[in-house]
């Protein structure tokens, strides 16, 4: 087993802060996507 | 002391800043520009929804080209001032994570694309990405001067894409378009290499002003700039029901071309007198060779929706 990483408070905060970030941006495109496919299904079938 | 995994394990997560820049968003709006004027010039009718997303594929698609390039030149850009911040050789990103997010942005946009717009689209587009991460990064740059002659190849693709999602298939018109920004990219980046100072030839990359010397790059610039004006002028040869553009293109690819031709002999026969040269030849060139491409194919779409437009008013 490896050994616990020592990572002070500021880091671990910090660490915190980008992995949210990087949720919400993965959040945005997903949401994006469905609305996207959404609209281009919609699109095709007036077609 | 701690093993490597560790370390990286240390390491903070790369920042979704970080995944952006990897798709290199500034170079992404010329091709964003491109590929919607190849979609507003070309003759017929698009769904606005079905044209935004193919705009948004390609965009996206030249994206995922672009995080494979710096997945591919990791090492170079570290060795180079210019691009030693990049995600990658700053020690912000691990190299699997742009590699695996060049292909999810290349699958998705390829993917994207034929549902919307057309398996022939969809076909262009992989063979965009194919070209520019694999042909250009892989195979040409390291290898030939001539890399951004080829590779130029790779740019030029966007508005034969949007032409295609309009249109549903290839003809002279699209080649052209490819053709001109072909032919431009030469004069338009060795301008840019004659006067900006780069560590190429530092890290092993044959850059043409580098392997073949100042002279012969500026010839070569004149030879290209010969041939683009001639080219521009060529789509107003093609019939009006294939998009053939009328006098608001022609009048303004003349004007455009002969500019940028005259700037091109001030650069292709000039000589440097001392390195404190100031490249003022060059910088107009670069400069107007940006001004350029925005211009003539705003032309293009002007020349199509102009007439359009006042039939209305």
């Amino acid at each position: 087993m490896s050994e616990p990483i020592d990572m002070d408070a500021s880091k671990m905060e910090e660490r915190k802060r980008i992995i949210a970030g990087r949720n919400k941006a993965l959040g945005l495109v997903l949401l994006g996507l469905v609305v996207l496919f959404f609209a281009i299904t919609i699109a095709k079938m007036g077609h | 002391m701690s093993t490597p995994e560790q370390a990286a394990a240390a390491r903070q997560p790369a920042d979704w800043r970080d995944f952006f820049a990897l798709t290199k968003p500034r170079v992404m709006t010329l091709v964003i520009f491109t590929g919607l004027c190849g979609l507003l010039a070309a003759p017929g009718h698009i769904n606005p929804v079905i044209g935004f997303a193919t705009i948004l594929c390609i965009a996206v698609g030249a994206g995922g080209a672009a995080a494979l390039n710096q997945w591919w030149e990791a090492d170079i850009d570290a060795g180079m001032k210019r691009t030693a911040k990049r995600p990658l050789p700053a020690g912000r990103m691990e190299r699997e994570s742009a590699r695996d997010f060049g292909m999810a942005l290349a699958g998705l946009s390829v993917l994207t694309m034929g549902l919307a717009a057309g398996w022939l689209c969809a076909l262009i587009l992989a063979g965009s990405i194919v070209y520019y991460a694999l042909v250009y990064t892989v195979w040409l740059k390291p290898r030939t001067p001539q890399n951004i002659v080829i590779g130029g190849g790779a740019g030029a693709f966007p508005p034969m894409i949007g032409w295609v999602a309009v249109t549903g298939h290839i003809t002279w018109m699209p080649v052209l378009l490819f053709l001109i920004i072909f032919m431009w990219t030469p004069p338009h980046f060795w301008a840019l290499a004659l006067f900006v100072k780069t560590d190429y030839a530092k890290v092993g990359i044959p850059m043409m002003p580098v392997v073949a010397g100042e002279k012969s790059t500026r010839r070569q610039i004149f030879a290209y700039s010969v041939l683009l004006l001639p080219l521009t002028l060529l789509p107003l040869f093609l019939p009006k029901a294939d998009g053939g553009p009328g006098w608001i293109y022609g009048v303004s690819a003349g004007v455009l071309s002969t500019l940028f031709l005259l700037l091109a002999i001030r650069v292709g026969f000039r000589n440097r007198r001392d390195d404190d040269d100031t490249m003022k030849p060059e910088k107009q060139l670069f400069a107007f060779s940006v001004l350029y491409l925005f211009a003539l194919f705003a032309a293009l779409v002007a020349d199509r929706w102009v007439p359009i437009i006042g039939g209305y008013l």
